[in-house]
């Protein structure tokens, strides 16, 4: 066995996801390591272009079954258990999501793998991969083995970066797969549903985060006018999601979602570390906090001790200046 | 119908946890308490059985650990099970994702549920994945993230947030389904739920019980190995500015974020 697949999310519309790209870089960076080549799975795509998209982040090969659909887990695990067991792959890897973390966790039961999750970083060590994972809410970093083969390896969020290598199209293999009876059991019936003012926060490249130091529902507007005038979104903590001021798609932390934005603003967000487990990973951290005890004044870039009320409305106004000049 | 619940016992909140340096696993002594997130799903539960929609005959709490785990039974029999069944053996101790996934999967098989029902993670292992690990090897469809279950008959309807969006998918049971915390407030038990827990029947099973072998769990049934545990490298601490004239606190800003062009 040789090589490691990557599992390819797409959007239905042509565009493959972010972190499935940055997970098909980290595979063709290592696969020369541990032997064999970094290979992609597509499914539910039909699009002619599918070997040069992926081509050119390394893979080598794109095995793609068009009529499987694409968004639930257990179908996907019935196609990448055929490319495994037909090509052999020491491992299969996944960039961060919902998906990744699905079919990554049948795939260990269907194989009988060793499986790590919330992986950040992947280091080849004697011609095996050896996955670095935080745990105890990041206090600690495990470096895990796999034994036998394949492993699997599930990112987190945004650990690998997309790489553009230069590489030429990978050559397509359409497969056809019989799916187990039970993978047909479940059905997609609206996928990717947008809700009134939900915003997908994991892409935006500004975050502007807002806490409870913003002191009630309607200061949020204080955050959306910066994020607007930054080009960005707004992203709230749990705190001020169950007090209801902010929806629940826009939750950062371990209750949920993992960001890594270039630049993350934290308005009145003290820093714990539930919150922190969810955002530490942003490139640059601006805190705007009035209490200089605040957690967040450990970890952050640049912390600003003050009234968020009196900063924020100056800065966005700045900004907006700065735009406009 | 019967529902299974899945549960776990986790170190509370509160507790600062760490790693023991010799063995490699959490050190689990302290307060223990009933994983969080595994409290929505016996509120799925509660809520389908109330609901009226499809008659639930039997809710059963299940969960794999060392006889301490039996405090969470009964915190999930008072949150509203009618029995709990307990996995423990000697040779659980060690097992990884693989290995747990198995075990409760077997146990699972040897209750026969028309819906199994667990939280989206623990809060000490952070895993996300052990119900979909579950579903397939008892080869039954699975859903993670799930923030709300609507229940007709054969078949459930369920939304959860995905890459994309909002997901609704139509599942047949039996279905292995992780709830997010989001779906539902769970309830606080009533002071007599909380007396009568401990009267509830629990049903303690060993390994060969559910056709377990010893091989397929703990540390030789794992196919992870712990190489090693290291500190996170140091972050510097960053700049620190007091606001004491806005104007040139807001200029500083702008100044900093220029230089790293993210304006």
């Amino acid at each position: 066995m040789a090589g490691i697949l990557v599992y390819a999310l797409h959007d239905g519309e042509g565009n493959f996801n972010k972190n499935a790209l940055g997970a098909i870089s980290e595979a063709a960076k290592l696969a020369g390591e541990v032997g064999g080549e970094a290979a992609a799975v597509v499914v539910g795509y039909d699009g002619d272009d599918a070997g040069e998209k992926l081509g050119a982040y390394g893979a080598a090969k794109v095995y793609r079954a068009k009529d499987v659909p694409e968004g639930l887990a257990q179908p996907i695990v019935d196609v990448m258990t055929k490319v495994i067991s037909e090509n052999g792959f020491s491992y299969a890897l996944f960039g961060g999501g919902l998906l990744g973390f699905e079919i990554g966790a049948g795939l260990t039961a269907r194989l009988n793998a060793g499986v790590t999750m919330e992986v950040t970083d992947v280091e080849a060590r004697d011609g095996k991969l050896v996955a670095l994972r935080p745990i105890l809410q990041d206090s600690a970093i495990v470096d895990v083995a796999y034994v036998g083969e394949p492993g699997i390896i599930i990112g987190r969020l945004n650990a690998f970066d997309p790489v553009e290598s230069g590489s030429g199209a990978a050559e397509v293999i359409d497969l056809d797969v019989e799916l187990s009876e039970f993978s047909t059991k479940a059905r997609m019936v609206t996928r990717g549903e947008q809700r009134g003012g939900d915003v997908n926060i994991e892409d935006a490249d500004v975050l502007v985060g807002g806490g409870r130091g913003l002191g009630e529902k309607d200061n949020f507007k204080l955050a959306e006018e910066l994020a607007e005038a930054m080009g960005g979104a707004v992203a709230a903590t749990r705190a001020v999601v169950d007090a209801g001021w902010y929806p629940y798609a826009t939750q950062i932390g371990q209750t949920g979602k993992t960001v890594a934005p270039k630049l993350y603003l934290a308005a009145g967000i003290s820093g714990a570390i539930q919150h922190k487990v969810g955002m530490q990973n942003s490139e640059n951290i601006l805190a705007i906090n009035k209490d200089p005890n605040a957690p967040i004044f450990e970890f952050c870039d640049l912390g600003v001790v003050g009234d968020l009320h009196k900063i924020v409305p100056k800065l966005t106004e700045a900004i907006k200046a700065k735009k406009g000049g | 119908m019967k529902i299974c619940c899945l549960v776990k016992e986790v170190p509370d909140a509160a507790v600062q946890k760490r790693i023991d340096p010799d063995s490699k696993r959490l050190d689990r002594s302290g307060e223990k308490n009933l994983n969080p997130f595994d409290t929505h799903g016996i509120e799925a539960a509660m809520q389908i059985r109330e609901g009226g929609a499809v008659e639930v005959d039997e809710i059963v709490a299940v969960t794999m650990g060392p006889s301490s785990a039996v405090r969470a039974l009964h915190k999930a029999v008072a949150l509203g099970a009618d029995r709990s069944v307990h996995l423990s053996d000697d040779a659980l101790a060690g097992s990884d994702v693989c290995a747990t996934g198995l075990a409760l999967a077997k146990v699972l098989e040897s209750e026969s549920p028309d819906l199994v029902l667990l939280g989206q993670q623990s809060d000490d292992g952070e895993c996300y994945v052990m119900g979909a690990v579950i579903a397939d090897h008892l080869k039954m469809p699975s859903l993670t993230q799930v923030i709300k279950i609507d229940v007709d008959g054969e078949a459930i309807s369920c939304e959860r947030q995905a890459e994309y969006g909002y997901d609704t998918v139509e599942i047949d049971l039996p279905a292995v389904i992780s709830v997010g915390d989001a779906i539902n407030e769970p309830r606080y038990p009533s002071l007599k739920a909380i007396m009568g827990a401990k009267k509830k029947p629990l049903d303690t099973k060993a390994i060969g019980d559910v056709g377990i072998e010893a091989n397929q769990v703990g540390a030789e049934g794992s196919k992870t190995q712990v190489l090693g545990m290291n500190p996170p490298e140091e972050k510097a601490g960053g700049e620190i500015i007091e606001d004491e004239d806005t104007n040139e606190t807001v200029e500083k800003i702008v100044a900093w974020l220029d230089e790293r062009k993210l304006v």
